[in-house]
């Protein structure tokens, strides 16, 4: 194990919109088959620091690390950026992103949805991918709806659709966004349970979520963030039972 | 029915302006028309796909005067823009001693160039809409699977934003068939040229007229149900319920 590669190290990040810095030196480091929750009230910086490590945010400084390779960077007069577009891209296509709003892709049908990655960014042969995809599909509980676009599915159905994609690249790290926040109370049901399976599994999962019972049962690691920085982090019983900050104590207080 | 076939028979038989001779004539400004207007669409829309794109282009250099392009053309009369084409050309001194002479002295590469750029203006800023309409999310999805820029317009930006560009290009492809009736005060022999001919050579404005109004609302249908299919079948996925 000792000399395999992390699958994702970051290292003191940092990231300003315009004055506001909303990242004040994260760090994070997820080995092979961890699950790490990241909870926080809105504006703590949770989902940036998420998009950060995929860069669809642009991090200002720190260290990212996918399976032992660094991101470059190049630094400009008005900030950093990447050094190289393609090992971008390589290193995206290592981590499955799964948004808070889906974002299929509306024109295609779920198994085009789930087979376009993989042969035009990994170059899979069309019919493996296909026949990777139904069985994904299979796997997510939507074989039968294959064809259909995904406006004709529901919230569910799409979110489960697109865990299917995600897993079609066959991630280092899978991040998910939210995955739960835009979906019908009747339908996290059926997400979360697909996500308790991947984790099972041993997938490398980081989930920015709201769902306490999902960070306490699944996840091996929560981090608590609040306003761009670590308030609290650690094993989800000790974290989330006997939290010890005040602010983590006022988080996890039922509101009435 | 045989009745009303049998009252215009007479009339038929002793009309002497839908002859076979002008019937040709007819044929004759139908094939012009479609010619005109086909190659002015095609190469139009050729043009106005990297237009649009760099339309939206974070370059100053690259958008604004794509923006000074399509503004000029949408902003003023196709016929001025026609007249600039086919006389002003012809006034630029020395140039009826180059090989330009060639294209400037037959109006129909003048109106073809005129129409051209017309319709490109116009279509430029309908998929210039269309690719703005793509939903941020979509966009963001394809980057973090690894696209590049090239593989996200071509795999997804593109291929949403021509579907949705649908309807207003059907519209733009009839107000062009209509448009290009203008081409006969160039003297082309198009079917409005067709109808002034036979209107001139009889003097009956009403069977000459109404007959072409015919044929372009006949063409006009056709595009409409060749637009109506297509929408059918592209734009399937944005119907929701199964």
């Amino acid at each position: 194990m000792a000399d395999q590669p992390i699958p994702l190290v970051i290292n003191d990040l940092h990231k300003r919109f315009g004055d506001n810095p909303v990242l004040k030196g994260l760090s994070l480091e997820a080995h092979q088959g961890d699950v790490i929750s990241l909870i926080g009230a809105s504006g703590s910086g949770k989902s940036t620091f998420l998009r950060c490590m995929n860069l669809l945010e642009r991090p200002d400084a720190g260290e990212i690390l996918v399976h032992g390779e660094q991101i470059r960077f190049r630094q400009l007069r008005n900030g950093r950026v990447p050094a190289d577009w393609k090992q971008v891209e390589r290193i995206r296509a290592k981590l499955s992103m799964v948004f808070q709003n889906f974002n299929l892709w509306a024109h295609l049908t779920l198994l085009q949805n789930v087979t376009e990655a993989p042969i035009h960014v990994l170059g899979v042969p069309r019919r493996e991918a296909r026949e990777r995809g139904m069985a994904l599909l299979e796997r997510v509980g939507l074989a039968e709806r294959a064809d259909y676009f995904p406006a004709q599915l529901s919230g569910g159905q799409q979110q489960r659709g697109a865990i299917a994609r995600a897993l079609a690249m066959e991630p280092e790290v899978m991040l998910f966004d939210e995955p739960t926040s835009a979906l019908d109370p009747e339908l996290v049901g059926g997400v979360l349970r697909v996500m308790r399976e991947l984790a099972e599994e041993g997938r490398t999962m980081i989930v920015v979520t709201h769902e306490m019972d999902f960070a306490r049962d699944v996840s091996n690691q929560v981090m608590f963030l609040h306003q761009g920085r670590v308030e609290e982090a650690g094993k989800p019983q000790d974290v989330l039972n006997q939290p010890s900050s005040e602010r983590l104590k006022q988080f996890l207080a039922p509101n009435f | 029915m045989q009745q009303w076939l049998t009252e215009i028979a007479p009339w038929l038989a002793q009309n002497d302006i839908f002859t076979p001779a002008t019937l040709a004539q007819y044929w004759q400004g139908l094939v012009n028309t479609v010619q005109l207007v086909f190659i002015s669409l095609l190469v139009g829309v050729v043009l106005a796909v990297p237009l649009a794109i760099a339309r939206g282009s974070r370059w100053p250099w690259l958008k604004w005067p794509i923006w000074f392009y399509t503004y000029i053309f949408r902003g003023t009369p196709l016929l001025i823009q026609l007249y600039l084409a086919y006389y002003g050309f012809a006034f630029i001194p020395g140039i009826q001693e180059t090989w330009l002479w060639f294209f400037i002295d037959d109006p129909t590469y003048p109106a073809l160039l005129a129409f051209t750029l017309n319709t490109a203006a116009y279509t430029t800023e309908i998929f210039r809409g269309a690719i703005k309409a793509t939903p941020r999310g979509e966009i963001e999805a394809a980057r973090a699977y690894g696209m590049s820029k090239v593989l996200a317009y071509r795999r997804i930006i593109l291929p949403s934003a021509f579907r949705r560009a649908l309807p207003a290009y059907g519209n733009e492809v009839i107000f062009m068939l209509h448009a290009s009736a203008i081409a006969s005060v160039v003297t082309i022999m198009d079917l409005t040229g067709a109808a002034y001919y036979v209107y001139a050579r009889f003097y009956s404005p009403f069977p000459a007229f109404i007959f072409v109004a015919l044929v372009y609302m006949a063409l006009s249908f056709g595009i409409q149900g060749i637009f109506r299919q297509l929408e059918k079948r592209m734009l399937r996925h944005l119907r929701s319920g199964s």
